[in-house]
Parts: C-alpha cells; structure tokens; sequence
C-alpha cells in the first residue's frame, strides 16, 4: 500500500498541471503586460483544443507566451506580433479572423443579415398596417363548440 | 441480466415509437378517432419502457456491473455514488439514452395534459413526436448501443473523466436536455399544424406553454454549464464561445425568439408562418448542437465522445425532419394569412424588431462556429473563429437589444403614439443615467465596457419595475400584486437579463488578476485584500490526490474567509484538474488558485477579485423564474381546468 502511494505521488509531480501564465513569465512593466495578455487571447494553442494560449496549459502555448512577451520587449506593435506568429503557425493560431478576402463574408454576414431582416420587417408591417381587418373564420365544428359553450 | 432487460425495453420502446408515428397518422388523416386515440397510451407506453432501460444502465452504473463495455469504460468502484448516477449521462451512449428518454417525457406529457387539444392535432403532434423518437432510438439501437457486454469483465472500470466529476456537471446534461429537446415539442406542434394547414390563436396558446417550458431549462442548463466553467477550469472565465457552447445557445436563442413570436400569434393573429418556421429552426439548431457535439465534427473541449459513423447518422436525421419539415411548410406557408392590423410603431412592431435581433444573432453565432467547417470544405483554409471574433460580431446585436427592450415591452398593441408611450421610462431613464455616472466615477475612466453594460443593465431593469408601475396605474399595491402572472414573469425575466447584463459588463471591466509566487506566511495585496498561504498539505481524496493550500483572506486587518484551493490528480485517469477555491459575495468573489511548488521555495498562486461574477447566474436565475411565473398565469390555468374535464372522460376508456 505505501509503496501505491509513492508510485501516485510521483505520477502527481509529472501530471500536476502547469498553470496558464507563470509567475516567472510575467513583465515587469504593466503597460507591456496587459498587451501580452490581450494578444495571447487572440492566439490559439496550436495543439490543444480550442484554448487561447493564455489559459492553455501546455508547454508550446507557454513557449508562444514567452515569445510574444520577447516581441513586445523588443518594440514591435501589436499587429507585428500577431503577424510574426501567423507567419509560423499559420492562421489556424488566429481567434479573430482577418478581415479580408473570403472571411469578409464572415464578417458581413450579421450585418447584412440585420439589414435585410429589417427592411423585410418593415415592409411586412407596412403591408400590416394598410391591411383591412378580417373577421376570424370558424369551422363547423367550431361553432357548434362555441354554440355549447354559450349555452353552459 | 438486467442489462438485457433494459435493452429489451429499449427495443419495444422502439416499436412503439414506429407503431405510435404510424397509426395515429393515418386515423388522422382518415378521422378514425381509435387509430387517433391510441397515440395516448403509445406515447405513455413509450416513456415507461425507455424509462425501464435508463434505469436498468442507471443500475449497472450504480452496482459497478463492468461487464457492461460502458460502465467499465466510464465508471470505478472507488466513485462517489452522485457521479455513479451522474456517469450515466456523462458519457455518449448514456447521454442519448437520456435524450430519447427525455424526449419520451414530453410526448408522454402531451398526451397527458393534451386533453384540451383537438383529437386529430394531438394524433398528429404524437405522431411527430415519435418519428423523432424512433429516429434516435435507431441511432442508440444500430450506433451506440449503452447494452453492449464484455466477455471478459475487468475488476474495475476506468473512471469517469475526472472534469465531469462535479455536482455542476452532474445535473448540467439533464437540464441542457430538457431544453434541446423540449423544443421538439414546437416542432411537432409546428410540423402538426402544417399537416392540418392551421394556425390560429388557440394553437400559439398550446405550443407557447412547451417552448416557455423548454426555454426555461435551456436557460437553467446553459448557466450550470457557464458556472461549472467558472469554478472548475482554474481562471474564472464564464463563456468561451466554444463551439459546443454555441450549439446550446443557437436553440436558446431561437427559442427566446419563438416566445415572442407566439406571443403575437395568440394575442394578434400574425406572424404566424414565421413562427411556424422559427419553431422548425429552434428544433433544427438543437439537432445541429447534438450533431456538433456527437460527431466531434468541430474540435472542440467537449468532443470526447466524437465518432465520424454517429455523425454521419446523425446528420441524415438532421436533413430528413428539417429538411422534411421546410418542404412542409414551402408548401404549405402560404396559407396562412396574417388577420391582426397593426403600425410598425407598436407593441407586435416592437416584438418583430426583437425576432430579427435574435433571429440575426443566432445567425452570427452559427456563422462563426461553422466557418472553419466552410473555411476547409471551400479554400482548404484551416483557420479558426473565437471569443474575439464573437465579442466583436455578436454583442452589438444584444445592445441593440437591450436598448429597444424596455421601449417596446412598455407599447400598447396595435398603434402607439410614441412619445406618450415613452413617458413612463423616464423614472427608468434616470435611473439608468445615474448608474451611468455611479460606474464612470468609480471606474476612473478605465472600459467604456462597464459604462455602457451597467447602465444598460440599469435601464432594463428600470425598465421593467416602470412597467410594473405603469400597469398598477394610481391604484396602488393591491393592483400590483392582482396583475396578471404573465406580467410579472416578463418583468422578472427581463430584469435578469439586465442583471446578467451588469454581472457580465462589470466582471469583464473591473476584474483584478494577480500572479506571483507566495511565500508561505508572508501575506500579498491584491485589490484592497490581504492574502496569506498559510499551509500546503498532501490530502487523499476517495478516488484522487490532492495538493490543498490553506489561504487566509483579510481586508483591512479583519478576516474575511479561509480558502482552501486545490490541485488534484485522478490515478486512473491519468489527469490532473485545478480547484479553485471562492469566497462568494453579492458584490465580488475572491478566487484563489494554487499552482506548482518553485524551485526556490514558495507555491505559484494566482488570485482574483471578481467584481459581480455572481450577478450573471443570478439574472439566469431570474429568467427562468420569470418563466416559471409566467407559467403559472391564469390563462394556462384555464386550460387546465379543461384538461381535468377532458382526463375524467377518458378514464373509463384505460
């Protein structure tokens, strides 16, 4: 039995997880920090599934981590950073879509569809509005329902 | 032997379900009031046996039995007994038992409480509902059969995944469930009247009680899943628009349209075609949600039970009763016509401007979740669409939202004359203006987040208080508590989303993270509080490891709370989970994490204060009470009243 327990104790030192953002990779300079933080939760672990690096736990999301954080140091803007990590990983790293070419689509489509929904909607209420008000049609059955409820 | 048992249920449950879509359909069509009546005791035949098989698994979860492949694959005898039960449905061929079993419940439930219905609708509405069911239950039969044995049963099983080790977790399917699936039944409703070819008044009063009844568990299930998120996954995080997320919220969205919708319909006698449809396309995005996460289709944290065949069955039912259902009504939409008049400036003008508003941001998020399916299919790109992506396409739409709420919650029926309309907001518009100002004084100019949520969130609620007030006029408080029921669950459930609106707007802006490594007994500041990591313990738990930390909390020299954070490690699983530990307060939560031991002493700690987090559960809360008011109105009442009438008549019959 005490020999189970070190064999799980040490399975728990390899298995314990590695929290997202270390203490060791934080900067000293806020200003710098918040924007590593913001940029991290635009980037995707490449190997998890569907984690932003700067919740993911493992050891590549912390390697991006570290090198963003490094970009930023050196005085690259946001975008360059975003750009140089796209540049590696490809865009299947990216959370928010580029706006461009075919994901223009994907942006437009809420806003084009509000727009058409809106102007299908008014056009419908026009229409409501200049209609004439129809009397409700019952079926025979119906009324001679109706006729036994008037009676009761 | 009694998981032979169950699968026997399982397939006269099956036959049932082909005898019950059948029948009744046919003595629809032809007016023979047996070949309809039998759809009765079918639907209630139908719950008992699939009922008999979730219990015969429930047992063998429960006994340990691991010569079931599901329960050794999913269960250990060192398990607490809640996860037993809960392990059930905590794995793919479990949860869609409990899927047709749920859906079972309510065709069941129609049966018993359609006594008020007109015999050939409620045949049909049955018949419906157990094509459905026979569906899925061909799907458990020929796919993911739970019944399967091991010639060979091992001594123990191999867990549980140990994220869904949690009381959150255990009752988050069930609920989640109650709402997929509850709106089956407007879908059945819909796809009978189509067949019937009418849509009046009295058919939106039947469906409105389901979908409100659906939509409230939908409510309940998608908050248990955002509030297990928020303690279980180690930073606080409540909505991460994971595509499975996305796939419950799509219904819920469609369904809080579908509500309003037939809210018209009743009352006005329009929009009726689009109601019929919005009823198709809520069921249709549940099915889409179980497809999602069933066919692991879209990686995602929840696809642990992903099987390409499953999807591949899945997606042909998908097509078959949406498909099918869209043809229905292509033909037969055009008949019917819309009786109620109404100007765009009015309380149905107000309601079709909230079904665009959530019809189109259902939209958004199906678009963005599908996108990287479209993205590969199309240019073979392999990209991806997250949380930005959402924040940024999706929020303008519940702003809009939140704006218009109050204006047309407040308009009379038919033609309003705007500015008298409006005059009861201005309390409510105050009100907003000085929460507006509260948060820009205390948040030192730093998100215009918080600004602008909390002080739509002050309107909402403001909003719906000046409503409450407008309805009780100059009669005071006995008029207030003598208004209809339905008029209090509308004020409850909108200010809960003006209470979600303020939890989400203020924890985003103001919430302060801190990470550092802490020295045992030397106390850190974070946020006006003092946090001490007192000791670090090894514990043994029933079936895991736990590193635990005691962390004392103190504001201003006084004791706040005593925490105790953990990390665990689950042997069987091999896997490792972080517990955080969290004071709960009305006003902020403090969330404390434990990390590694450093090498140089000291334990990595990560602490939050959490401004409100609370707020956001607690306006869910108050959405589905409204709900639950709004069911109680008399009206519903008045139904049931005729449905005693009509259960009495039909007891010599059984």
């Amino acid at each position: 039995m005490k020999r189970l327990f070190v064999i799980l104790a040490l399975l728990m030192a390899l298995l314990s997880p590695a929290l997202a953002v270390q203490p060791d990779e934080v900067l000293d300079d806020p200003m710098l920090e918040a924007r590593a933080r913001e940029i991290s939760q635009k980037l995707r672990c490449p190997i998890c599934q569907g984690e932003n690096i700067d919740e993911s736990n493992a050891a590549i999301s912390r390697d991006l981590r570290l090198y963003v954080r490094e970009r930023l140091v050196a005085g690259d803007s946001d975008d360059e950073v975003l750009d140089a990590v796209v540049d590696r990983f490809g865009e299947f790293v990216l959370f928010e879509p580029r706006v461009r070419g075919g994901n223009l689509i994907l942006w437009l489509a809420g806003p084009v569809m509000a727009l058409a929904g809106l102007l299908i909607a008014w056009g419908f209420m026009r229409g409501r509005s200049r209609a004439a008000p129809s009397a409700a049609e019952l079926s025979e059955a119906e009324k001679s329902r109706l006729d036994e409820i008037m009676r009761e | 032997m009694i998981a032979e048992f169950g699968h026997f249920a399982l397939i006269l449950a099956f036959a049932v379900a082909l005898y019950q879509m059948i029948v009744p359909m046919i003595g629809a069509a032809r007016g023979w009031p047996g070949w309809m009546d039998s759809a009765r005791p079918a639907a209630m035949a139908q719950f008992l046996l699939t009922g008999l098989s979730f219990a015969a698994l429930t047992v063998a979860f429960v006994t340990s039995d691991f010569s079931l492949k599901l329960v050794y694959e999913n269960s250990h005898t060192a398990k607490p007994m809640l996860y037993k039960i809960s392990g059930v449905w905590g794995n793919h061929e479990g949860s869609m038992l409990l899927w047709v079993l749920i859906l079972a419940l309510f065709g069941a439930a129609a049966a018993v409480f359609g006594g008020n219905l007109p015999p050939s609708l409620r045949a049909r509405v049955l018949a419906v509902q157990a094509s459905i069911g026979a569906a899925f239950y061909a799907f458990i039969i020929f796919t993911s059969n739970p019944f399967l044995r091991l010639a060979n049963p091992p001594f123990d099983g191999r867990d549980l995944n140990p994220l869904l080790q949690d009381p959150g977790l255990a009752f988050h399917p069930p609920f989640l469930y109650l709402g997929y699936v509850g709106l089956s039944m407007a879908f059945s409703f819909a796809v009978a009247a189509l067949i019937e070819g009418r849509v009046d008044a009295a058919w939106a009063r039947w469906v409105r009680p389901w979908t409100l009844a659906a939509w409230m568990f939908l409510t309940i299930g998608i908050a248990l899943g955002s509030w297990w998120a928020y303690y279980e996954l180690g930073w606080g995080g409540f909505w991460f628009w994971d595509p499975v997320e996305n796939a419950s919220f799509m219904p819920w969205l469609l369904a809080a349209a579908l509500l309003h919708s037939a809210i018209v319909v009743e009352k006005r006698e329009a929009l009726k075609s689009w109601t019929i449809l919005l009823a198709i396309m809520a069921f249709g995005f549940s099915m889409i949600g179980t497809f999602i996460v069933r066919s692991g289709v879209i990686t995602s944290v929840h696809s642990f039970a992903s099987d390409p065949a499953r999807g591949v069955f899945i997606l042909c039912i998908l097509a078959v009763f949406t498909g099918g259902a869209l043809t229905l009504y292509a033909a037969r939409a055009g008949q019917m016509t819309a009786k109620g008049v109404f100007a765009p400036v009015s309380r149905e003008g107000a309601l079709v401007l909230n079904n665009v508003l959530l019809a189109v941001s259902a939209f958004v998020v199906f678009i963005g979740t599908m996108w990287p399916l479209f993205a590969e299919m199309m240019w073979d790109r392999k990209l991806s669409v997250g949380a930005p992506f959402f924040n940024k396409a999706f929020t303008p739409f519940m702003l809009a939202l939140a704006i218009a709420l109050p204006l047309g919650a407040i308009m009379p029926w038919k033609r309003a004359v705007p500015s008298r309309a409006i005059r009861p907001l201005r309390g409510a518009l105050i009100f907003a203006a000085a929460m507006v100002l509260l948060v820009f004084a205390v948040s030192t100019g730093r998100s215009a987040i918080a600004i602008i949520g909390a002080g739509l969130g002050a309107w909402l609620i403001g909003g719906s208080v000046a409503e409450l007030i407008h309805r009780t006029g100059k009669s005071g408080l006995s008029r207030l508590l003598r208004l209809p029921r339905a008029d209090w669950g509308k004020a409850v459930a909108h200010s809960g989303l003006g209470v979600t609106f303020i939890g989400v707007a203020l924890l985003t802006a103001w919430q302060t993270e801190d990470i550092r490594v802490a020295q045992i007994g030397e106390p850190f500041d974070v946020a006006g509080y003092q946090i001490t990591l007192t000791t670090v313990d090894e514990v043994e738990g029933p079936n895991y490891l736990s590193t635990m930390a005691v962390m004392d909390v103190a504001r201003n020299g006084r004791h706040v709370a005593t925490l105790r954070p953990e990390k665990r490690v689950y042997p069987v699983q091999a896997m490792p989970t972080t517990e955080a530990a969290i004071d709960n307060g009305i006003f902020r939560d403090i969330y404390l994490v434990i990390g590694d031991a450093q090498k140089d002493g000291g334990w990595a700690v990560r602490s939050y204060v959490k401004p409100f987090a609370n707020w956001i559960w607690a306006g869910a809360i108050l959405m589905a009470l409204g709900g639950v008011i709004s069911l109680s109105d008399r009206r519903y009442r008045v139904a049931a009243g005729a449905r005693k009438r009509g259960s009495m008549a039909a007891v010599p019959a059984e």
